[in-house]
């Protein structure tokens, strides 16, 4: 007789036990970046938003910022770094193959006894990270869980593309995920659009660029109106199935914390949402750019920062970008 | 043309962007005249396609410069073949 399979002891829920952030030093205005794409900072504001953006230093790693990012938010717990049994890495910016930014940051926070894995869902990557550590954390699997989103996407634009320049940013933003009496993160909506790969991809391959090395190294390309008409078109729809799913709805909510993508996409998502007056709105997109899987927990960690949500709220936490991928789900403030 | 779809439309790029209804007429040009930039073009589009029950496509959207345009594609697409 084959021996039985034992499966650890499940929980009742997972929540946020903390968050860190990172943003680099270096604060970057419109008039410098408008002066390369033929623009003006009232254009770049009308169309994104953005005033400021932070980016990082030539010498300062996704994994640095990272380290930095996930310190700060294991201090805040108060969870020892070798308690951890998961580092979840959301990221489409450290530059190597292999090995994994989480590999590295797991050593370096001193995370002995994690496993350790990046996430590339680009600017949904913090929303899925967090749904798998729900679900590690639930079942069992892992006691806490460390979810790093961290982006250094300046290395990967091209700062003469005008569909893109101004837009993006660099920061690291962190939470520690343990184990809860009750549910306090809600089932997370996923899913991708594969089909629509080009909306927002990569001027070429490595490979291509291996074989014509005279060109400019792989950069960001977006497709702006695509993005737009799809963001605004379906990402609503995702928000309301992550209210339903949970069983709250919009009055029930102290915040919504959407992927800092565009003010304008924002904008147009809280119309379709038609949110209750009471309900907060992540805007740090102003002062942070859209820095992808790091735009969740950065405007998560300044809404508290600057006491505009207090812990215990229920926030509805949502991310989207390249691949067409989307996830979303409704959490407990820490 | 239609009043119709010229009201429905009015109306439409009133709310995304304030443009007083009164000067929403077939001539103008969404983005020279009417403070429609290429993102509220993206959001009127949509509003269209709920409205009126066509479908423009994103290669179509280029085409469409002035109000009267707009109308004229929804006319045509709005009617059955």
């Amino acid at each position: 007789m084959t021996a039985a399979l034992r499966l650890p002891a499940g929980r009742p829920g997972s929540r946020i036990l903390s968050v860190g952030s990172y943003r680099p030093a270096r604060v970057v205005d419109n008039d410098e970046i408008a002066a390369r794409i033929d623009s003006s900072d009232e254009w770049i504001r009308e169309r994104s938003g953005i005033i400021t953006r932070h980016v990082a230093a030539p010498d300062e790693s996704v994994s640095d910022m990272a380290l930095a990012a996930a310190s700060k938010a294991l201090a805040a717990a108060g969870i020892a770094a070798e308690d951890i049994g998961m580092v979840l890495v959301a990221t489409v910016t450290h530059p190597y193959q292999t090995p994994s930014a989480a590999a590295e940051v797991a050593f370096r926070v001193g995370a002995v006894n994690a496993g350790a894995l990046d996430v590339a869902a680009a600017c949904a990557g913090f929303c899925y990270a967090l749904g798998i550590a729900d679900n590690l954390v639930r079942t069992g699997t892992s006691e806490h869980v460390l979810v790093i989103g961290v982006e250094k996407l300046t290395d990967f634009l091209n700062l003469e593309d005008r569909g893109s320049a101004f837009i993006f940013g660099d920061g690291a933003g962190a939470v520690v995920v343990g184990p809860s009496d009750h549910p306090g993160i809600g089932p997370v909506v996923w899913g991708a659009d594969g089909g629509q790969r080009d909306a927002i991809t990569m001027t070429q391959s490595w490979a291509e660029y291996r074989d014509n090395p005279g060109e400019h190294y792989p950069t960001l390309v977006m497709q702006g109106q695509q993005v737009f008409r799809w963001a605004v078109g379906e990402i609503a729809k995702v928000c309301e199935q992550a209210l339903a799913t949970a069983g709250v709805t919009s009055d029930d909510l102290v915040a919504f914390i959407p992927h800092q993508a565009n003010m304008r996409i924002t904008d147009a998502i809280v119309r379709q949402l038609k949110l209750p007056e009471h309900v907060v709105i992540a805007r740090d997109i102003a002062t942070t750019g859209n820095t992808s899987a790091a735009s969740v927990p950065l405007a998560l960690d300044k809404l508290i920062e600057t006491g505009q949500v207090t812990g215990g709220g229920l926030a509805l936490l949502v991310g989207f970008g390249a691949g067409l991928a989307y996830a979303a789900q409704v959490v407990e403030l820490p | 043309m239609s009043q119709e779809i010229l009201d429905g439309l009015a109306a439409i790029v009133n709310e995304v962007a304030g443009t007083p209804v009164a000067d929403i007429t077939p001539e103008k040009a969404f983005i020279d005249d009417l403070d429609i930039d290429s993102l509220s073009m993206v959001e009127v589009v949509m509003a269209c396609e709920d409205k009126f029950g066509v479908s423009i496509p994103d290669g179509e959207v280029k085409n469409l410069k002035t109000v009267g345009d707009a109308v004229a594609f929804i006319e045509k697409a709005g009617t059955p073949a």
